[in-house]
């Protein structure tokens, strides 16, 4: 196992990254345009004072989510105890965090997602590539993330894309692929070009598998947000990497329990325009 | 009648070298045979026939015959390898992207046998669907998808989504769909087929009656044989991708070209197939304008028989006269049959399938008018329906001394 001297694989990724920080300018207006997303988000949610954006989030979920009572209480005291413990400012940045996150994630995902459906080549070669990006332990991407983007919020959505991003694709894939041969054979056979048959019957029919696969970035990008705390994302993240560093169980677990509440919420929300979608 | 579509030697092959397996296809090599050289399956082999306008074309065949291969050759939902389809003109099999998108827009439309509707759309907007990728407005689609949808019988449905609906009228609405489009040619692949009997039978009879209002030309895939014969005004059989033989449904249960066919057509029910004029006999008669008794008998000795229909100069059946009546007239020297004719006889019509007249054939101890405008045109023995009914060769019209003595006594 010897004969051969190690591979100075570290070097090349080292080299690699170095090279690639010289596209400076590049990533210097990719960090702004991120940094304007996630304060334009924060600065909406800013905007009410708490208590009203309590009744909105407890009103939506009531209408969306199918006017279930008991969620809504479960909402309705969720959210009082996040604001209770003192962490709703947290929560609101840990919102914006995970909302950019996953609106970049769709915006890039929903046509990867689309465009693997219509070549097989296409998947052949993304599939291991987000096997690659699911796989690798998540805080390997902090490393290159404060290289190109520095520290805070940024990087911590850069690193949540890519971890939360492949359900997206994946799922847009499965979706369309899974509209019956037959459905599509009709779209063909009365004419429709290509777009037509995109828009007007293939992501309709795969709309509530996307929803599925969008409902699973948001909860991999919240599942980010402790992780994206250590190279200076602000939010609850912080609180729980904070606590964990003081030894602090009560604090950390303040803080866990006010992203479980959050992560509920997310969830059912989502959930909830996935099965409207089916009916 | 105008052929509507050509279809010359068109060829499907699946695989990965359609070149070689073609060359071997040109030197009869069989399916098999190139499957093994090639490792290419060949869809459809060298088809070729004519539709007519306005017919109901039946391509029909068992699983795995190529059928809804070949349907789907015509509107190249599956590219053909080689050959070529022709309509109004045009060959289907080489024309650009934009063109065939036009064809399928406007001449040709399909039903498919799971139906294929889109279930996140009502009906009315799975019928307008060919109309609005078209571009249509919505006030015209609308109008035009509405009247599709009475011509199946749907009003009321439209804001119905597919999944509401049973299997019979998703199918209405696939049909109304394509009639939407106002299309030339519909193609119907196992339309019926994922439907229980007696709905199948049905829509069977709907297709009919919209043709007879229509006068569309449809080409219709089945497996089932019986269905046919009920609906198809022309039928090809194929096995293994090669058409086998094509021809109205008498001509293929009358003359099977091989022993595929004939055990094909072996079991099938021909009293509902075969119609009067097939099993129909020259009709002897006399004329009572012109003819009395002693010609009548003269008649009945010569053709062996003991009765004879009477007409008058146009031809139109007055009735029927027995032996026995007419000797004793003409022993009594009188010079018309006028006053013996038994007036009440029971008539068919050259379309009538045996079927429908086997009970009048029971009842009565004559043989059967054949009556067109209630002129006599022929006349029907038991013996030649019980002849064609078991398989056995039909009695050619004129031939009728044996078997009409013996349905006479």
């Amino acid at each position: 196992m010897e004969i051969l001297p190690k591979l100075p694989l570290a070097a090349w990724i080292d080299a690699f990254v170095e090279w690639l920080t010289n596209a400076e300018f590049f990533f210097d207006s990719l960090t702004n345009g991120i940094g304007w997303i996630i304060s334009s988000i924060e600065a909406v949610f800013s905007l009410p004072p708490a208590w009203l954006l309590l009744i909105i989030i407890v009103l939506l979920t009531y209408f969306l989510a199918g006017r279930k009572i008991g969620l809504t209480i479960f909402v309705l005291l969720g959210l009082f105890l996040i604001d209770n413990l003192g962490f709703w400012d947290d929560m609101i940045l840990t919102l914006s965090i995970v909302l950019t996150a996953s609106i970049i994630s769709i915006v890039i995902g929903v046509p990867i997602g689309i465009w693997m459906a219509k070549k097989g080549l296409v998947e052949n070669v993304v599939k291991p590539v987000l096997d690659f990006m699911q796989t690798m332990p998540a805080f390997v991407y902090l490393i290159p993330a404060v290289a190109f983007f520095g520290i805070g919020m940024v990087p911590g959505v850069v690193a949540s894309v890519i971890f939360a991003m492949p359900p997206t694709i994946r799922f847009t894939n499965l979706g369309i692929r899974q509209v019956s041969t037959e459905v599509i054979e009709a779209a063909d056979a009365f004419g429709s070009t290509g777009s037509q048959k995109l828009f007007k019957v293939q992501l309709p029919m795969a709309k509530a598998t996307i929803m599925a696969g969008i409902n699973q970035t948001i909860m991999l990008a919240l599942s980010m947000v402790v992780i994206a705390s250590m190279i200076g994302a602000q939010g609850l993240g912080t609180a729980v990497y904070f606590a964990v560093g003081r030894n602090d169980a009560g604090g950390g677990f303040e803080a866990g329990i006010a992203i479980v509440v959050l992560a509920i919420i997310l969830d059912r929300l989502t959930q909830s325009f996935g099965t409207k979608a089916k009916q | 009648m105008a052929v509507k579509i050509q279809v010359e030697n068109i060829t499907k092959i699946f695989g990965k070298k359609p070149k070689k397996a073609l060359e071997l296809l040109d030197q009869n090599q069989s399916k098999d045979a190139i499957l093994k050289a090639t490792g290419n399956t060949v869809g459809v082999n060298k088809a070729s026939f004519e539709v007519e306008d306005g017919e109901i074309f039946v391509i029909m065949g068992l699983s795995g015959s190529g059928k809804s291969t070949l349907v789907r050759l015509f509107n190249r939902l599956i590219e053909p390898t080689a050959g070529s389809v022709w309509i109004d003109g045009e060959n289907l099999a080489t024309m650009d992207q934009k063109t065939l998108r036009d064809v399928r827009r406007k001449k040709m439309s399909m039903v498919f046998q799971k139906f294929g509707l889109f279930p996140f759309r009502t009906i009315q907007s799975n019928v307008e669907y060919g109309l609005e990728i078209q571009g249509m407005d919505p006030a015209e689609r609308k109008e035009k998808a509405g009247k599709a949808l009475e011509l199946v019988g749907l009003q009321g449905y439209e804001n119905m989504h597919p999944d509401e609906l049973s299997g019979g009228m998703q199918q209405r609405v696939g049909l109304a769909r394509a009639l939407a489009n106002d299309p030339d040619v519909l193609l119907m692949d196992e339309a019926f087929s994922a439907l229980d009997p007696l709905i199948r039978k049905d829509m069977q009879d709907e297709l009919l009656d919209l043709q007879g209002k229509m006068r569309k030309t449809i080409i219709f895939i089945t497996h089932d044989l019986d269905e046919a014969l009920r609906i198809g005004d022309r039928i090809t059989i194929m096995k293994d991708g090669a058409v086998i033989q094509t021809g109205t449904p008498e001509q293929i249960l009358m003359h099977p070209k091989d022993d595929y066919v004939e055990k094909f057509v072996e079991d099938v029910d021909r009293s509902k197939v075969f119609t009067v004029e097939h099993v129909m006999s020259r009709a002897e008669a006399i004329n009572i304008e012109k003819e009395g008794p002693r010609v009548a008998l003269q008649r009945m000795k010569e053709g062996n028989i003991s009765s004879i229909f009477v007409t008058n100069r146009q031809k139109e059946l007055l009735g029927v006269v027995h032996s026995s009546d007419v000797s004793r007239l003409a022993q009594e020297g009188k010079d018309s049959v006028e006053e013996i004719i038994e007036r009440n006889v029971p008539t068919v019509e050259k379309g009538t399938v045996l079927k429908d007249m086997m009970n009048l054939l029971t009842y009565t101890n004559i043989p059967l008018a054949v009556v067109e405008d209630n002129k006599l045109k022929g006349i029907v023995f038991r013996g030649s329906v019980m002849a064609a009914l078991s398989g056995g060769e039909v009695i050619e019209h004129g031939n009728t001394s044996e078997t009409a003595a013996g349905s006479m006594d």
